[in-house]
C-alpha cells in the first residue's frame, strides 16, 4: 500500500464536493477514478497534491501524512501530476519544459549559477542527459528544441507526462490523459502508460471517462457520484453495478 | 571541461571586448555631453535588465523600481558625503548623529546601496507575493510612493525635499559601463540556469510550475531581490553621476520610463532591454533637434519644446502596433544566430 485516503471530506462553503471517502492504492497498481461530471474526481486530485486542503480526514503517502504540506513539497516527496487541459509552459522548448521537472534535483545554488561555478556545468549536463533519456523513451527527442505548444495534441500529452516523470515520482496522477484523442492514439497511450509503469516503477492514479481505456488499463476503479463513493473494485464489475449505471444514466427502477 | 572555445562563446567574448574597447574609446575621445549620455545609457541598462528580470522573465507585473533606485541613490549619497559636507547642507532639521558618521568609499557605498535595497525587497516579498497580477502592481506602486514620501518627511536623514547636493562625482564611463556589463552577464547567467527556467515557468503557468515541484515563492523572491540589488546599485551610480538628488527625481515617471524601455525592447528579453535602453535614452537625446526651430526651406517652424516627446510617442505606438511583443519579443541575441543558420 502506497497511498491511503482515510475518511476524506472536502467542503466548499455549503457544498460538499467529497464526502467521507476512503480508499487505498497499492504499489505498482493502476487505479482509476471515474464518475460523472462534477463527481469530485479532480477535487480529489487537488487534495492529494495539496492544492486544496481536506476539510476532514487524512492522506497518507508512504506511511507519512501529507496534510498541510505545500504542493511543491508534495511533488518532492514523489507525487507528480498532469492536468486535464494540457498546461505546458508555452514560451519554452520541449527540452526546457522537461528540465523544469529537474528543478529541485539540480544541486547548485543561486550564486553558483550567477558566477558560473564548475558545479553548475556538471549539474546542467547531468539533468540535460536525463531529460534527453526521458524524451527518447517517449519518442519525442527529435522535437526537443521546438516550442512545446507547436507540437500536435497527442505529442503535447506525451510532453506533459514526460515532464511529470522528470520529477522522479513514485506515484503519477493523470487527469483525463485520453481526453480529445482518437481511438488509435488512445490505444497507443494506454500501452505507453502500462510500459512506463513497469519501466519507471510507478503507481498510477488516473481520472478517465473513456470506459474502454479504463477497462484495458486499470487494475481497480473507484466510482464517485456527487462526492460519494458508490463502487470500488474491478473495472469490469463496475459497469454491471446497478448504482454505477444509475449514476451515469439515471435510475429507471425505483421512484414509486 | 574542454578548453576549446565554442562559436557562441567567441561571439560573447567579441561583444565583451568590443564593449570594453568602446568604453575606453568613448571616455578618451568623445566630448563631455556625449559621455554624459553614454553614462545615462549604461545606468539605465543596469536598471532595465534588472527590472526585466522580475517584470518580463518572471512575469510579476511590479511597479517598484523608483523606490529601490531612490533607496540606492540615498544610501550611496549619505555614504559618499563626509560629516562636514552633510552638516553644512542639512537646512531643515539637524541630521541624526549616526547620519553624520556614515562614510565609505565608492565600492562599498554601491555595495551597501544594493544590499539595503535587496534586504528591503526580501522583507517586502512576504506581503507582496501573497497577491498575483493586477493587485501586485498596485501594492508595488504604493511602495514607490511610500519611499518618496518617507524621503520628504524625514529631513533628519534625507534633508527632505531639498535633497542631497555636492555628492562627489565618482561615476564615470568605466564604472557605469563596467557594472552594466557585469549586470547583463549576471542576469543572463541567471536566465540560462534552472532558476531562469523556473522564473519563465512561473510566468507561463504558475500552477503548473508548482506541480513540477518549483517553490514559486522562493523563485519570485530571488528575482525580486536580485532586481532590487541592481536597482540599488544603479541608483547609487546615478547619484554619483548627477551629484545632487531629491525626492522629485524618483517619481512614478521614473518607473514608467523603465517600463517603456522593457516593453519596447520585448518583455522577457535581456537583449531587448539593452536595445530598448539605447533607443529610449539615446533616442530621446538625439531627437532634441525636434524641439528646436526647424527650417524646411519653404517653411520655418518656431521652437516647439516637447515636440520630441510627441514624435517619440508616435514611434512607440507604431512599434506596439507592428511588433506587439516588442522589438525582440522573448528572443535573445543567440536565438537570432540560430535562426540565421537555418
Amino acid at each position: 500500500m502506497i497511498l491511503e485516503l482515510k475518511n476524506v471530506t472536502k467542503k466548499f462553503g455549503g457544498v460538499t464536493a467529497i464526502k467521507d471517502t476512503t480508499f487505498r492504492v497499492n504499489s505498482k497498481e493502476i487505479y482509476g477514478l471515474i464518475g460523472p461530471n462534477g463527481a469530485g474526481k479532480t477535487t480529489m486530485f487537488n487534495i492529494i497534491t495539496g492544492n486544496y486542503e481536506a476539510t476532514e480526514g487524512d492522506i497518507i503517502f508512504r506511511k507519512e501524512p501529507l496534510n498541510g504540506l505545500k504542493p511543491h513539497a508534495i511533488v518532492r516527496r514523489g507525487i507528480a501530476r498532469t492536468f486535464q487541459n494540457i498546461r505546458l509552459f508555452k514560451s519554452m522548448s520541449v527540452m526546457d519544459n522537461v528540465l523544469i521537472g529537474f528543478d529541485f534535483q539540480a544541486k547548485y545554488t543561486y550564486f553558483e549559477s550567477i558566477l558560473r561555478f564548475p558545479r553548475f556545468f556538471g549539474e546542467e549536463k547531468r539533468i540535460k542527459k536525463r531529460a534527453m533519456e526521458i524524451l527518447e523513451y517517449f519518442k519525442i527527442a527529435e522535437f526537443s528544441e521546438q516550442k512545446a505548444t507547436d507540437l500536435s495534441y497527442g505529442q503535447q500529452r506525451k510532453v506533459e507526462i514526460a515532464r511529470a516523470l522528470a520529477t522522479n515520482p513514485v506515484m503519477l496522477l493523470l487527469d483525463e490523459p485520453a481526453a480529445g484523442m482518437n481511438p488509435s492514439e488512445t490505444e497507443e497511450l494506454a500501452n505507453l502508460i502500462k510500459s512506463a509503469r513497469d519501466d519507471f516503477d510507478l503507481t498510477i492514479l488516473l481520472i478517465e471517462h473513456d470506459m474502454k481505456f479504463v477497462n484495458q488499463l486499470c487494475d481497480k476503479v473507484l466510482v464517485l457520484d456527487y462526492g460519494k463513493t458508490i463502487f470500488e473494485g474491478k473495472p469490469a464489475d463496475a459497469i454491471r453495478d446497478k448504482e454505477v449505471v444509475a449514476a451515469y444514466l439515471g435510475d429507471f427502477v425505483s421512484h414509486d | 571541461m574542454s578548453i576549446i572555445i565554442r562559436k557562441d562563446q567567441w561571439i560573447n567574448l567579441a561583444i565583451i571586448a568590443s564593449t570594453l574597447w568602446f568604453i575606453w574609446f568613448a571616455s578618451s575621445h568623445f566630448d563631455e555631453y556625449t559621455v554624459r549620455i553614454l553614462n545615462n545609457i549604461a545606468i539605465f541598462t543596469i536598471l532595465a535588465v534588472s527590472y526585466n528580470l522580475i517584470n518580463g522573465v518572471t512575469g510579476q507585473f511590479s511597479l517598484e523600481p523608483n523606490g529601490f533606485v531612490a533607496i540606492g541613490a540615498y544610501v550611496t549619497a549619505l555614504l559618499l558625503l563626509d560629516g562636514d559636507a552633510k552638516s553644512y547642507q542639512f537646512d531643515i532639521e539637524d541630521p541624526y548623529p549616526w547620519v553624520l558618521a556614515l562614510h565609505a568609499n565608492f565600492i562599498w557605498a554601491l555595495f551597501f546601496a544594493g544590499l539595503f535595497s535587496a534586504l528591503l525587497a526580501l522583507t517586502l516579498s512576504f506581503p507582496v507575493f501573497r497577491v498575483r497580477g493586477d493587485y501586485l502592481a498596485i501594492v508595488t506602486l504604493g511602495f514607490g510612493f511610500i519611499i518618496r514620501i518617507l524621503a520628504i518627511n524625514n529631513p533628519e536623514i534625507t534633508n527632505g525635499s531639498l535633497g542631497l547636493n555636492d555628492i562627489p562625482e565618482f561615476s564615470n564611463l568605466y564604472w557605469t559601463g563596467g557594472i552594466a556589463l557585469l549586470a547583463v552577464w549576471g542576469i543572463l547567467n541567471i536566465v540560462n540556469s534552472k532558476f531562469g527556467r523556473a522564473m519563465k515557468a512561473v510566468r507561463d503557468d504558475e500552477d503548473a510550475a508548482i506541480a513540477m515541484g518549483v517553490n514559486t515563492f522562493k523563485i519570485k523572491t530571488f528575482a525580486f531581490c536580485t532586481s532590487a540589488f541592481l536597482e540599488g546599485v544603479g541608483g547609487g551610480l546615478l547619484a554619483a553621476l548627477l551629484t545632487s538628488i531629491s525626492p522629485d527625481l524618483f517619481t512614478f515617471f521614473f518607473t514608467f520610463q523603465l517600463l517603456i524601455i522593457i516593453v519596447l525592447g520585448g518583455l522577457g528579453s535581456t537583449t531587448g532591454a539593452v536595445i530598448g535602453t539605447v533607443l529610449v535614452i539615446g533616442g530621446a537625446e538625439w531627437m532634441r533637434f525636434l524641439d528646436e526651430p526647424m527650417n524646411f526651406g519653404f517653411f520655418e517652424t518656431p521652437a516647439l519644446p516637447g515636440m520630441r516627446m510627441v514624435v517619440f510617442s508616435v514611434i512607440l505606438i507604431f512599434v506596439m502596433l507592428f511588433a506587439r511583443e516588442g522589438i525582440m519579443g522573448k528572443r535573445e541575441l543567440k536565438d537570432l544566430f540560430k535562426k540565421a543558420k537555418k
